[in-house]
């Protein structure tokens, strides 16, 4: 039986990550956990990343994931969780920051 | 996240069964939690709302910090009839975030001229429906007129649980219904759930119009689910 919307595999970040698992690859999955003001990717958002830097899937419109992709690194390394945050607040935000002005919270755990 | 649980989501994803992946955020401990699977606690509370109203979102509960990661599968809308309400309904519900499949057996009727960007059967919604079952996440709306054509959508429908089903036809035309539904082995219990005559009271008289009615309480159930059930529950 077919399903009638099926996914979109294919660019499915969790999809991936099963996939890159069996593989054998070490992966993180980083998800927009909380947003303030004009946040560019919905809570529950997600960025799959692996060891040697892929990714698939966003947490934002290109602002942040580059900051995430070199945290997943440590994640998969030390294999403990870490809580990011974004946002012009931030004293970062001109290198690493939400242009729009908005604010968001970025959990990324080991998958495994 | 543990790796069987990312496998079982995932297979939910695929079934389209609803689940929410709740996260102990100082522990990074997970677990997935499928609709209707009771939840104890102020936890159970934020659990439910968040398969009702489909957004993720961070909850303190019972002295923790809780992520809850709720997947619902995408709601569609199955229109058993390519009639002239169906044509103005394809685009409004696309547009409301309802993907449609129109089934209609007439090939007069399911012409790919009459419903350009639609996906339409021009087949028995028997055939259909073997092929791409319904669930509780389709909604139903029959509007053939035609017993033939729309008794055994409804009666599917029924026993699948879909979450809206609707049936084009003054309360007469429906009570009569209700009779071959019933004489079809539905419980009087099932067949109080159609809708019909078929759509909000708006007042609505055009085919565009009524599927604008027909849509509001399309979108009023999706919204409600679970409502009625926490009320019957306990």
């Amino acid at each position: 039986m077919d399903n009638p919307v099926p996914l979109d595999e294919a660019r499915d970040p969790l999809t991936i990550a099963e996939n890159w698992l069996k593989d054998g690859r070490e992966v993180a999955l980083a998800t927009v956990v909380e947003t303030w003001g004009s946040a560019p990717r919905p809570v529950g958002s997600h960025l799959v990343i692996d060891a040697e830097g892929n990714f698939h899937g966003s947490v934002s419109g290109g602002c942040v994931e580059g900051a995430v992709v070199t945290e997943a690194a440590d994640v998969i390394g030390t294999g403990k969780p870490r809580m990011l945050e974004f946002g012009v607040a931030d004293e970062t935000a001109w290198q690493v920051g939400l242009s729009c002005g908005g604010r968001i919270k970025v959990y990324v755990e080991p998958l495994g | 996240m543990e790796r069987h649980l990312l496998e079982r989501l995932n297979a939910a994803r695929r079934e389209r069964r609803a689940a929410m992946l709740v996260t102990d955020l100082a522990s990074g401990a997970g677990r997935l939690v499928g609709e209707g699977e009771p939840v104890t606690g102020d936890l159970g509370t934020a659990v439910s709302r968040a398969f009702r109203t489909g957004n993720s979102g961070t909850v303190e509960a019972d002295g923790q910090t809780f992520f809850l990661n709720v997947h619902l599968p995408q709601p569609r809308l199955v229109v058993i009839g390519a009639v002239h309400i169906s044509q103005a309904l394809a685009p409004m519900a696309k547009v409301a975030g309802y993907p449609v499949e129109i089934i209609d057996p007439r090939t007069a009727f399911a012409t790919p001229e009459r419903f350009p960007d639609v996906s339409l059967e021009a087949e028995w919604p028997q055939d259909v429906l073997a092929r791409k079952p319904l669930d509780s996440y389709t909604a139903i709306a029959a509007v053939t007129h035609d017993p033939k054509i729309d008794d055994f959508a409804l009666k599917s429908a029924l026993d699948a649980g879909c979450f809206y089903i609707g049936a084009l036809g003054s309360r007469k035309t429906h009570a009569k219904r209700v009779e071959r539904l019933l004489a079809l082995g539905a419980s009087a219990e099932q067949v109080a759930r159609i809708h019909a005559p078929i759509g909000l009271d708006i007042g609505a008289a055009s085919p565009s119009e009524i599927a604008v009615a027909v849509l509001a309480q399309i979108i009023h159930a999706f919204r409600s689910r679970g409502l009625e059930a926490k009320g019957s529950a306990a």
